[in-house]
C-alpha cells in the first residue's frame, strides 16, 4: 500500500501526459464522427504521419548541422506547425480520395474503405521511409532541452518534454474550443454536425465544411504525433494503431461527436491506463501485470458500449427507428 | 369474441404524447379501420402493438394473453403480422423468397435436419414453397415468383408485402395504408381480397387507411384517432357523421366532401 | 457440336498447364496458369457433372501428382485451402448476416491453440501427470471439439456485442481479437497456458492411418513425403464440408432469415424472425469454421505463436471476402485464392526478382529522370512485406468501384 501511494504522483503525471495526447488524437475521431457519423479508421495514420514529419525535419536539421545551433523553441515550433499542417492536408486528401466517393453508401462501406486507407497508409509510410532512409524505424534526435527535468516536489521530477506536451495540448484545446464555439466557421461545423441537410439549406457549403473538419481533426492528430515522437523518441509506421484505437475509446468514453467529451475521455483514459500499468499487478497479486495495459482500453471500450453507449457527456443514443 | 383488446394504451416520445389512453377492440371475423389525420398516432399504435415500442401505460391483450413487453418476433409468433406504411420488402430477395421469409416461424426444423437435408426438411421446404406460391397467386402476383422484389411496381410491392405478412399465418393482420398510391381499380381489387381473407386466411384485419372509399367499403367498425386520443368509434356511417370526426378533419376538403355524400 | 468445344478447350488447357508446371517447377507463372484452370472450369458453360469431373481431375489427381514431385505446390494449395475455409466462415458473418467482424482471427487462434496446447507437451505445464502430448489420433477428436468451442466462443462474444450498431460492432470485435491475442501472448504466467510469445512446439500431426494400406500395395513412401499430401487432402475435405454446410444453410429458413436481417432488421423481426438468435447462430457457425481450420493449421505448422493471429490476418480475410463478393460462396473462394496467391507467389516472386535485379549491378536509365544504379535499391524495400498495402488497396478500390465484389451472390437459380 505504501508503495502504491509512493508512486501515485508519478503515475498521475504519466496519466496526465498520456491523457492529453489521447485527447488530441481523440478530437480527430470525434470531430469527424460529429459531422459524418463515421469512424475515420485511418486517423491513427494521420497521427503517426505527424510524428514522421517531426523526425524527418529534425534529422534533416541534424544532418545540416543546424540542430545544435538553432533556438530550440524555434525548432519545436517549426516541427509542430509542420506536423499539424502536413497531417491536416493529408486528412483532407484522405477524405477526398477514400471517403467522399462513398458519401451515399451504407456506413459500413465507408468504414471498410477507412480500414483499407489505414493499412495502405501504414505501408505507404514504410515504403517511403524504406526508399528514403533504408529503414522505417526512426529515432528522434535529442533536443537537449527536452530531457532536462523540472522538480515539482521533493520526490517528483517531470521532464520538460512532458510539460511541453501538457502546455501545448492545453493551448491547442483551448484554441479549438474557441474556434468551434466562437467563430462563424466553427458554428458552421457545429451546424453540419447537427443537421447537414438543414445546414446546406441555410447556405453552408457542407462539403467544404467537412473538408475543413478533417483538416482540423487531422492537425490535432498531427500535433499529437509530433508530441508523441518527442516524448517517446521511437516511431515506426505501425505505432499509430494502438494509440489510435485507445484514443477512439477515449472519444467514445467521453461521448462520440462531443468535443469536450473527447478531452474528458482522453484524460480519463490516460489516467486509467497509467494506473492500470502501475497498479494492475499489485491488485491482482502479479497474475495480470502491466503487459495488459494495452488491452485495458479495449476492455473499457467494450464495457462502455455495452453499458453506456452515449459515453460520459454524449446525448442519449437514439434507437434506430423505422 | 374479442381477439384483440387495447386498454388505456399510452406512449410518449419526449414531450409528445403519441398515444393517450387508447381503447380499442377487434373481434373475430371483423375488418376494422383505424383512421385519423396525419400524425394522429396510427402507425405508432401499430408499432406499439407489434412490439417495436414499449408502451408507457396500458394493456395489450390478444386472445386473453398480454403482449406487453414481448419482442416483435414473439408477437408475430403469437399470431399478429403486419405490413408497413413505407414498404419494407427485402429488396435483395425474390418475390418467392420474401414470402418464404414470412414463414420462418412455422418452418420448425432442427439445425441438424437442415444441414443434413433430411427427408423431413425437404418435405417441409416443398410444403412451404407450395404455400408461398398459393399466397403469391392469391395476391395477384402469380408467375412473378422469380423476380426481384425491387423490380415490382409500387402496387405489386404492396401486394407482395401482404402475401409475406399472410405467410406468417396470422390470426390478426395489420395493414398500414395498404392502398396508398393505388388507383381505384387496384384499391377495389384489394378490398375484394381483404373480404376474401376473413375467415379463411385470417380471423380479423385492422387497417390504417386514408382512402375513405376503402374504409367505408369494407369496414365493420371504424376507430378514429386524433392527437393520440381516440375520439370516435362505430359503424362507418355513424363515424362519418360524427361532428368530432368532421372537426378533426376540418380543412381537408376531400373528407368534408365525402362526409356530405 | 458447340457444346463440346468449350469443355475440350478447357481440357486441353488443363493438360498443357499441368505439363508446363511439371516441366518448370520453379516457375510461378506455370503454376498460376495451372491454378487458373479451376477458374475456367467454374465458368465453363457445361453440365455440372462435366465440371465436377474436370474439377475432380484437377484437384484430386493432377495437383497431388504435381505436388508429390514438387512439395511447394502442395504447400501453396494447403495455404490457399486454409484461407478459403476462413473466408467462407467470415462470409457467413459479413456476407450473409451483414455483421462486420474485424476480429475473426480470434476464433482461428482459439482453435489453433486448443490443439497446440493439448497436442504438445505444453499442457503438462498446468496438468500434472505427463499425459501430454495426446496421441496423434486425438487430432480428429479435437477437430470436432474445436467446432463446439468455436461456436461457444462465437456465442459468448455475440451476446453482449450483437445489439451494437454496425460500426461499433466492428471496433468491438477488433478489440476482442486484440484481447485474445494479448491473453495468448501473456498467459505464460502465472500459469503457463500458452507459453507466451515463444509459441508452442512441437505439435502432433494426425496419424498416417493409411500408411499400412499403402505399404500393402507396395508403396513405400517416406512420412515426410506423405504429410504434405495428407494435409492437402485434409484441407480439401474440410473445405468441401464447409461449402456443403454453408449451402445447406443458405438454402433454408436460416439462410433466408440471415439475408432478411441483413436487408432490413426491423421487417425481419416483424416477420417472426428471432433476430438476436439468428445473429448469434451466424456468429457461431462462422466461428466454428475458423476454429476447425485452426486445429488443422496448428498440426500442419508444428509450431505456432501469437504472431500468426494479428489484426492484419483478420483484415486479410476480410479483404478476401470483399474482393470475391460478400455473401457469395464462389466469391469467397475466389477472393481467398486470389489474395493468398497474390501474397504467397506474386509478392514473393517480386521480391526475389528485385533481389536478383539488385545483384545484377545493372543501371536503369530513364529519359528526363537520369540513371539509377539498381544495386542502390534499398535493402529494406521488400515487396513480400507489403501485404498491408495490398489489403488496403483492395479494400479501398473495391468499396469505391465494385462493392459487390468480383463474383456477387448469384441470384436465385431455382424456383
Amino acid at each position: 500500500m505504501d508503495l502504491a501511494l509512493e508512486i501515485l504522483p508519478q503515475v498521475l503525471v504519466d496519466g496526465i501526459v498520456l491523457g492529453f495526447m489521447y485527447a488530441l488524437i481523440a478530437l480527430g475521431y470525434t470531430m469527424v464522427y460529429g459531422v459524418l457519423e463515421f469512424i475515420n479508421f485511418a486517423h491513427s495514420e494521420i497521427f503517426v504521419l505527424g510524428a514522421f514529419v517531426g523526425v524527418e525535419i529534425l534529422l534533416f536539421l541534424q544532418s545540416a548541422g543546424q540542430l545544435a545551433t538553432l533556438n530550440p523553441a524555434f525548432v519545436l515550433l517549426l516541427i509542430i506547425v509542420a506536423g499539424m499542417v502536413v497531417s491536416g492536408f493529408a486528412a483532407m486528401a484522405l477524405e477526398r480520395v477514400a471517403y467522399r466517393p462513398l458519401q451515399g453508401s451504407p456506413r459500413l462501406v465507408a468504414l471498410i474503405s477507412a480500414i483499407g486507407a489505414s493499412f495502405f497508409l501504414q505501408d505507404g509510410l514504410r515504403l517511403f521511409e524504406s526508399l528514403w532512409r533504408n529503414t522505417f524505424y526512426l529515432t528522434y534526435p535529442t533536443v537537449e532541452i527536452l530531457d532536462r527535468t523540472v522538480p515539482l516536489t521533493a520526490s517528483l521530477v517531470v521532464p520538460v518534454k512532458s510539460i511541453l506536451v501538457v502546455v501545448t495540448a492545453l493551448i491547442m484545446l483551448l484554441g479549438l474550443y474557441l474556434f468551434v464555439n466562437h467563430t462563424r466557421v466553427g458554428t458552421a461545423i457545429r451546424a453540419v454536425a447537427q443537421d447537414p441537410d438543414t445546414a446546406s439549406l441555410m447556405g453552408v457549403p457542407v462539403n467544404r465544411v467537412i473538408a475543413l473538419t478533417f483538416f482540423v481533426g487531422g492537425a490535432m492528430g498531427g500535433l499529437a504525433g509530433v508530441l508523441f515522437g518527442l516524448h517517446y523518441s521511437l516511431v515506426n509506421p505501425y505505432s499509430g494503431f494502438f494509440p489510435g484505437l485507445k484514443a477512439f475509446t477515449a472519444a467514445v468514453l467521453g461521448g462520440i461527436g462531443n468535443i469536450p467529451g473527447a478531452m474528458l475521455g482522453g484524460m480519463v483514459l490516460g489516467l486509467l491506463e497509467a494506473m492500470a500499468g502501475s497498479y494492475l499487478s499489485i491488485l491482482t497479486n502479479g497474475a495480470f501485470g502491466a503487459e495488459y495495459k494495452d488491452v485495458f482500453a479495449f476492455v473499457v471500450l467494450i464495457l462502455i458500449l455495452i453499458f453506456r453507449p452515449r459515453g460520459l457527456l454524449g446525448e442519449k443514443v437514439r434507437e434506430e427507428r423505422g | 369474441m374479442a381477439l384483440l383488446e387495447l386498454r388505456d394504451l399510452s406512449k410518449r416520445f419526449g414531450g409528445l404524447q403519441a398515444l393517450d389512453r387508447v381503447n380499442l377492440t377487434v373481434d373475430d371475423g371483423m375488418i376494422a379501420s383505424l383512421i385519423g389525420p396525419n400524425g394522429a398516432g396510427k402507425t405508432t399504435l401499430f408499432n406499439t402493438l407489434t412490439g417495436l415500442y414499449a408502451p408507457d401505460e396500458g394493456e395489450i391483450e390478444f386472445q386473453n394473453r398480454s403482449l406487453v413487453g414481448l419482442k416483435p418476433d414473439k408477437i408475430t409468433s403469437a399470431g399478429i403480422s403486419r405490413t408497413f406504411q413505407n414498404i419494407r420488402l427485402f429488396s435483395h430477395m425474390t418475390v418467392l423468397e420474401n414470402v418464404l421469409v414470412g414463414m420462418h416461424s412455422h418452418l420448425h426444423l432442427r439445425l441438424t435436419e437442415i444441414i443434413l437435408r433430411t427427408k423431413n426438411c425437404q418435405l417441409r421446404e416443398e410444403e412451404a414453397r407450395r404455400r408461398a406460391t398459393e399466397l403469391i397467386e392469391l395476391t395477384g402476383l402469380a408467375g412473378r415468383e422469380g423476380e426481384w422484389a425491387h423490380q415490382l411496381s409500387y402496387g405489386e410491392q404492396r401486394r407482395l408485402e401482404i402475401a409475406r405478412a399472410l405467410a406468417a399465418q396470422p390470426k390478426l393482420l395489420l395493414l398500414d395504408e395498404p392502398t396508398a398510391g393505388m388507383n381505384t381499380t387496384e384499391a377495389q381489387s384489394l378490398m375484394a381480397l381483404f373480404k376474401q381473407l376473413i375467415g379463411s386466411y385470417v380471423r380479423a384485419i385492422l387497417l390504417i387507411e386514408h382512402n375513405m372509399r376503402v374504409v367505408m367499403g369494407i369496414s365493420h367498425r371504424v376507430h378514429v384517432l386524433d392527437y393520440g386520443e381516440k375520439i370516435a368509434e362505430g359503424h362507418p356511417d355513424e363515424v362519418r357523421q360524427d361532428p368530432r370526426v368532421i372537426e378533426a378533419y376540418l380543412g381537408q376538403g376531400a373528407w368534408v366532401e365525402h362526409a356530405q355524400r | 457440336m458447340k457444346g463440346s468445344v468449350a469443355p475440350i478447350g478447357v481440357l486441353v488447357y488443363i493438360v498443357v498447364s499441368s505439363v508446363l508446371a511439371y516441366l518448370h517447377p520453379q516457375s510461378v507463372l506455370a503454376f498460376l496458369l495451372f491454378e487458373s484452370s479451376l477458374l475456367l472450369i467454374y465458368y465453363l458453360p457445361a453440365q455440372p457433372k462435366m465440371k465436377f469431373i474436370l474439377g475432380a481431375m484437377v484437384l484430386l489427381v493432377l495437383l497431388p501428382i504435381l505436388g508429390f514431385i514438387n512439395a511447394y505446390y502442395l504447400e501453396v494449395a494447403v495455404q490457399v485451402g486454409i484461407y478459403v475455409a476462413l473466408a467462407l466462415g467470415l462470409n457467413i458473418v459479413v456476407g450473409f448476416v451483414g455483421l462486420l467482424n474485424l476480429g475473426f482471427v480470434a476464433f482461428y487462434a482459439i482453435g489453433a491453440y486448443l490443439w497446440a496446447i493439448f497436442g504438445s507437451p505444453q499442457a503438462n505445464e498446468f496438468i500434472a501427470g505427463g499425459f501430454f502430448p495426446l496421441a496423434p489420433y486425438w487430432f480428429f477428436i479435437f477437430l470436432v471439439f474445436s467446432i463446439v468451442v468455436g461456436a461457444m466462443t462465437g456465442v459468448l462474444l455475440g451476446l453482449p456485442v450483437l445489439r451494437l450498431r454496425g460500426d461499433y460492432l466492428a471496433v468491438v470485435t477488433l478489440g476482442f481479437a486484440e484481447v485474445v491475442r494479448a491473453l495468448v501472448n501473456n498467459l505464460d504466467k502465472p500459469i503457463n497456458f500458452t507459453n507466451g510469445p515463444k509459441g508452442i512446439s512441437p505439435i502432433e500431426k494426425p496419424p498416417l492411418f493409411f500408411q499400412p494400406a499403402l505399404e500393402f500395395f507396395g508403396a513405400q513412401i517416406a512420412a515426410a513425403k506423405l504429410y504434405p499430401l495428407y494435409f492437402y487432402f485434409l484441407v480439401l475435405f474440410l473445405v468441401l464440408i464447409i461449402i456443403f454446410v454453408t449451402r445447406q444453410l443458405e438454402d433454408s429458413r436460416i439462410g433466408r432469415a440471415w439475408k432478411a436481417i441483413r436487408d432490413d432488421e426491423i421487417a425481419a423481426a416483424a416477420m417472426g424472425i428471432p433476430v438476436v438468435r439468428m445473429k448469434l447462430l451466424g456468429f457461431a457457425v462462422g466461428a466454428s469454421f475458423a476454429s476447425a481450420v485452426g486445429v488443422l493449421f496448428a498440426a500442419k505448422q508444428v509450431f505456432i505463436n501469437p504472431e500468426s493471429f494479428t489484426f492484419m490476418e483478420s483484415i486479410g480475410v476480410l479483404a478476401m471476402v470483399i474482393l470475391g463478393g460478400m455473401g457469395s460462396i464462389p466469391g469467397a473462394i475466389l477472393g481467398a485464392t486470389g489474395v493468398t496467391i497474390l501474397n504467397l507467389q506474386l509478392l514473393k516472386g517480386l521480391s526475389l526478382w528485385l533481389n536478383s535485379v539488385r545483384q545484377s549491378g545493372a543501371v536503369l536509365s530513364l529519359p528526363f529522370l537520369g540513371s539509377f544504379a539498381l544495386d542502390q535499391i534499398p535493402v529494406q524495400f521488400e515487396p513480400a512485406k507489403y501485404e498491408r498495402m495490398v489489403f488496403g488497396l483492395i479494400l479501398i478500390v473495391m468499396m469505391i468501384f465494385r462493392p459487390q465484389g468480383i463474383l456477387p451472390p448469384r441470384q436465385d437459380k431455382r424456383n
